[in-house]
């Protein structure tokens, strides 16, 4: 019966490894690609990113439906909102003016990219900042616009899980639609030879 | 052949295409689910890093902080999953860039830019990219594409303001 519950060594290398490998292949290590997003033009973190929510969410679904998963085994983030907006704000403009997030510098870095590797600095800086100025105004943050009921759209409002996979599955469809099309109508997509190239 | 290959470099083979990379990536994270029981993450490894490196220059400091100290109080938090995930990331993207041709030593946005700009600009971007995963607790892996896939409502709250902040910035600032 899974989750396995393995947070051993090996199981973190290969689940890195599989993450790291997917990520270069989808041109995620070249902040050219990443930041294209933001301007529209590129459409790629979206597609990639909503296409593996749905194959995952689905996946984790069907495990279940079938008993090989224990049902509320998998870890949920808490939903504290005011936490999850202000920091996905700060995630959004730090990705916006640097070009990474924090998994993808780590593959901009091993794919040779030296800004990569400041952006890196930049994150641990942050986090050490975090810890630093760690008191009750950040822990009211993190309390502030908590749901108390539980942390997922079933557990709060009901909805049935197959309603909310559905949904998602709208929502991918809608962005290849109009990412594809705003994709036809810009610059164009940032093809592997210009990520290599570098920005100009 | 193409003039990249007439320079003695190796051929650059295109990116997979999104549907493609997207289902490998869901695939992916889904076997992490399956492994783990929970889902990919990064900025956790930072985190890791910080709580060592403190409990190394400044043990007693970082024994007493709020946030550091209750995550080293069973020992070092250096080699938890996490950190060999992270591991394992950068092998990854080193064997898939070398493979298809795509591996260059370069500053990326040097020459768009220029270098003093683009050390700050991917310093900055880092600082606040850090210090807002501490705040949501997780980042665009961990709470954004991992949180998203267990069906977790702040996931969506943190991927809608991502977006709609990014394109806002990046109308303001260019970085890269």
């Amino acid at each position: 019966m899974f989750p396995l519950n393995d947070n051993g060594m090996l199981s973190g290398l290969l689940c890195g490894i599989l993450f790291g490998y997917v990520l270069e292949n989808a041109g995620f290590g070249s902040p050219v690609k990443l930041s294209a997003q933001f301007k529209l033009s590129d459409w790629a973190v979206f597609k990639v990113m909503f296409t593996a929510i749905v194959v995952a969410a689905v996946g984790l679904w069907l495990l279940r439906l079938v008993g090989l998963m224990k049902p509320d085994s998998i870890a949920v983030p808490q939903a504290a909102l005011m936490a999850s907006a202000v920091g996905g704000a700060l995630v959004g403009a730090g990705f916006a003016v640097g070009g990474y997030c924090p998994g993808t510098s780590v593959v901009g870095l091993f794919s040779g990219r030296l800004d990569a590797l400041v952006f890196i600095v930049g994150v641990v800086l942050g986090t050490a900042g975090f810890a630093v100025f760690y008191g009750a105004a950040l822990k009211s943050l993190k309390a502030a616009w908590l749901i108390a009921e539980g942390d997922t759209f079933t557990d709060v409002y009901g909805t049935p899980e197959p309603v909310v996979l559905a949904v998602l599955g709208l929502a991918l469809i809608a962005i290849f639609y109009f990412g594809s099309w705003f994709e036809r109508r810009g610059t164009g997509t940032v093809t592997a030879e210009q990520a290599v190239e570098g920005a100009r | 052949m193409t003039a990249s290959e007439k320079q003695g470099n190796p051929e650059i083979k295109p990116f997979w295409s999104p549907l493609a990379a997207g289902i490998a990536l869901g695939l992916a994270l889904l076997l992490t689910f399956v492994l783990s029981g929970h889902g990919l993450g990064a900025s956790g490894a930072a985190n890791d890093m910080v709580a060592g490196v403190g409990l190394k220059l400044a043990p007693e400091a970082t024994r007493a902080n709020g946030y550091l100290g209750p995550m080293v109080a069973d020992g070092s938090p250096m080699g938890s999953w996490m950190t060999w995930e992270i591991l394992g990331v950068a092998i990854g993207a080193l064997v898939a860039a070398f493979m298809a041709g795509r591996f260059r030593v370069q500053l990326d946005g040097a020459r768009s830019v220029g270098t003093p700009a683009r050390l700050i600009s991917t310093l900055a971007g880092g600082f606040m990219a850090g210090l807002g995963a501490r705040i949501a607790g997780g980042c665009t892996s961990g709470l954004g594409l991992s949180g998203a896939a267990a069906l977790g409502i702040s996931a969506f709250v943190f991927l809608a303001l991502f977006f709609a902040t990014g394109m806002i910035v990046s109308r303001m600032v260019k970085g890269v």
